[in-house]
């Protein structure tokens, strides 16, 4: 666990409104060892989704360096940073962000649909996935006609289906009631034990940090000294 | 899955989908039918013969010309056979389109002239020994149930009187491309009607039809039938009879472009429907778009998900749309009555209509699919459709 997965130095990511430019992350320099689960917490506005999507590969800095398992992703092109996305990193999003008119088996094999493999271990992979997040009589279902708790299910199940090292969760229980948000993080806990994979979960909810390893602290774009 | 993405995602907004297919099929339907009036328009041209020349008074085709031009130019070198053809305009039953039909007013070689008119020897005949005796198409026959033997009672307009003919023979087209609603009468025996009601000698040739054995010297033959009659009381005018047809397209010439421009608004008008819907669609699923970029799915593939979906859209609406095309035609050519002797839906119109419904598929997708392969990520996930 003492290995270094996510390496952070000196970054810092900006946005423009109109003329004006706002600062959104100043300097963060930050390390995540492999296989750690850690809560990136603050108040609205503190930057925390902001660095959650740097990691994630779906925006990038200004400035600063950001690797991932070594790879500094910040020079990647679009194209290789969606391939390296599929490769690398599954999404729990706070609303879930399943397509409505795939059932939940189809919203599982979506990624497995960029990879070479075959239907049929397609199938295998989506069926097991589905079956550990304690879905496997729902593969059938749309999302319209699944709890938000089943969906949320739903949507780490096609997080984990490519086997990434790195799960990234933008409130994911943000959306739940207490007993629904309980049973996902308990699913991520089993991840991480389990599995070994390396999550880092924004929230806003106290009881959710508990289920970390690390609790991360931002204000203002800054980290705040643990 | 991909397809069945595809499909789905058509029919999420079912109402605005429905509406959206309907206008397709209503544009593409009102398309096809606006190129075959077009095409209608021109049919007595294109089953106009090459080796057939028709000769005509160069001031206007309302003044005739004597009738003994016709041994003149029979004279001509090249020329085979010279027939006389006056258009009579009369009536039957009433003035209504319904029960128009061309009559013309011929002499024998006419039926030589003309072998895809297919007419019974023994018709002929009949129709050749009875001065009163006429010859009606087979569309015309079966339009109005006349039968051989039957009495036809005709109204005189351009030659006054009540004509009463009896029909001798029903002839046949060779094939579909050829028209059969006229009807043919001696042209001695206007001759005959029209020199009693003047008091003196009539013999007026409408038109003549020459023609050639030689089809590429028409250009020649024409110029040399026009010479023969120079500074004559009734100069000529010969061309062919394609060209002579033409002649009376051009006259409604603004109508035809008039349908030409409108066929393809209503191409543009449906255009504008799809782009519309292309683009609310794209806009509402701006999230779904960034979630499957994100998971590591190109811009090029999301872009090819709306292509796609605007294409498989027009598809449907344009498929039904020309099915309907053949079935309303019909109607429409019966309910015109004689008007349009031929209209159908050609391999062309059809061909127009798939590329028509091809092309608004596509450039609706234009605008909606760039913007949705171009939206960041982050900005895509908080866009709430």
């Amino acid at each position: 666990m003492n290995e270094t997965l996510v390496s952070i130095t000196h970054l810092s990511k900006s946005y423009r409104r109109g003329e004006q430019v706002v600062p959104v992350l100043r300097d963060i320099t930050l390390e995540i060892p492999r296989g750690d689960f850690i809560a990136l917490m603050g108040p609205s506005g503190s930057g925390k989704s902001t660095l959650l999507n740097l990691i994630a590969g779906i925006d990038k800095p200004d400035s600063g360096e950001l690797l991932v398992g070594g790879q500094d992703i910040t020079r990647l092109g679009e194209s290789e940073l969606a391939d390296w996305r599929a490769a690398n990193v599954g999404f729990i999003f706070q609303f879930y962000n399943l397509m409505p008119v795939l059932s939940a088996f189809e919203n599982v094999e979506l990624p497995l649909l960029l990879t070479s493999m075959g239907k049929r271990e397609r199938r295998v992979r989506v069926e097991t996935a589905l079956t550990l997040v304690g879905l496997a009589d729902r593969m059938v279902h749309y999302p319209n006609e699944l709890s938000g708790g089943q969906q949320q299910r739903v949507a780490i199940a096609r997080a984990l289906i490519s086997d990434p090292t790195l799960i990234v969760a933008d409130e994911p229980t943000g959306d739940l009631d207490r007993k629904s948000a309980e049973e996902i993080l308990g699913l991520m806990r089993r991840l991480n034990a389990e599995m070994g994979k390396t999550i880092i979960m924004v929230t806003h909810d106290a009881h959710a940090v508990q289920s970390a390893r690390h609790v991360t602290h931002l204000e203002k774009g800054e980290l705040l000294a643990a | 899955m991909l397809l069945k993405l595809v499909l789905k995602n058509i029919f999420r907004h079912k109402l605005r989908s429905l509406l959206t297919i309907v206008g397709l099929v209503v544009a593409i339907l009102a398309f096809g039918l606006l190129r075959t009036v077009v095409h209608a328009w021109y049919a007595g041209a294109d089953m106009a013969s090459a080796n057939r020349l028709i000769t005509r008074n160069a001031t206007s085709l309302v003044f005739g010309m004597p009738a003994y031009y016709r041994e003149r130019i029979k004279s001509i070198d090249g020329v085979t056979t010279v027939a006389i053809s006056n258009w009579t305009g009369g009536l039957y039953k009433d003035e209504s389109f319904r029960n128009f039909f061309a009559q013309f007013a011929i002499t024998d070689e006419y039926w030589s002239q003309y072998p895809e008119f297919i007419a019974r020897p023994e018709e002929l005949a009949a129709w050749r020994g009875d001065r009163r005796g006429v010859m009606v198409g087979r569309i015309l026959a079966d339009q109005h149930g006349f039968k051989v033997g039957d009495t036809l009672p005709i109204k005189g307009t351009i030659y006054p009187g009540n004509w009463d003919f009896v029909i001798r023979g029903i002839y046949e087209p060779k094939d579909e491309t050829t028209v059969t609603r006229q009807m043919y009468l001696h042209w001695e025996y206007l001759n005959e009607r029209m020199k009693q009601r003047i008091g003196r000698n009539w013999d007026i040739a409408g038109v003549f039809v020459v023609t050639i054995a030689d089809g590429s010297r028409a250009a020649e033959i024409s110029r040399a039938i026009d010479a023969e009659f120079r500074n004559s009381l009734a100069e000529t005018l010969t061309e062919t009879e394609k060209a002579f047809q033409l002649g009376f397209v051009a006259q409604t010439g603004a109508i035809v472009t008039a349908l030409k421009i409108v066929s393809f608004v209503v191409i543009v008008i449906i255009f504008a429907v799809v782009a519309n819907t292309m683009a609310m669609t794209a806009r509402e699923r701006l999230a779904e778009y960034a979630t499957l970029k994100a998971l590591g799915f190109s811009p090029g593939f999301v872009a090819a998900l709306i292509v796609a979906e605007s294409v498989l859209m027009t598809a449907i609406g344009g498929l039904i749309g020309i099915a309907l095309s053949f079935p309303v035609a019909a109607g429409f050519k019966q309910a015109m009555g004689s008007m349009f002797p031929i209209f159908k839906v050609t391999e062309e119109t059809v061909m127009l209509q798939v590329a028509s419904a091809l092309a608004v598929g596509l450039l609706a997708a234009v605008l909606p699919s760039i913007r949705a392969a171009r939206v960041k990520i982050v900005d895509g996930l908080r866009y709430i459709g």
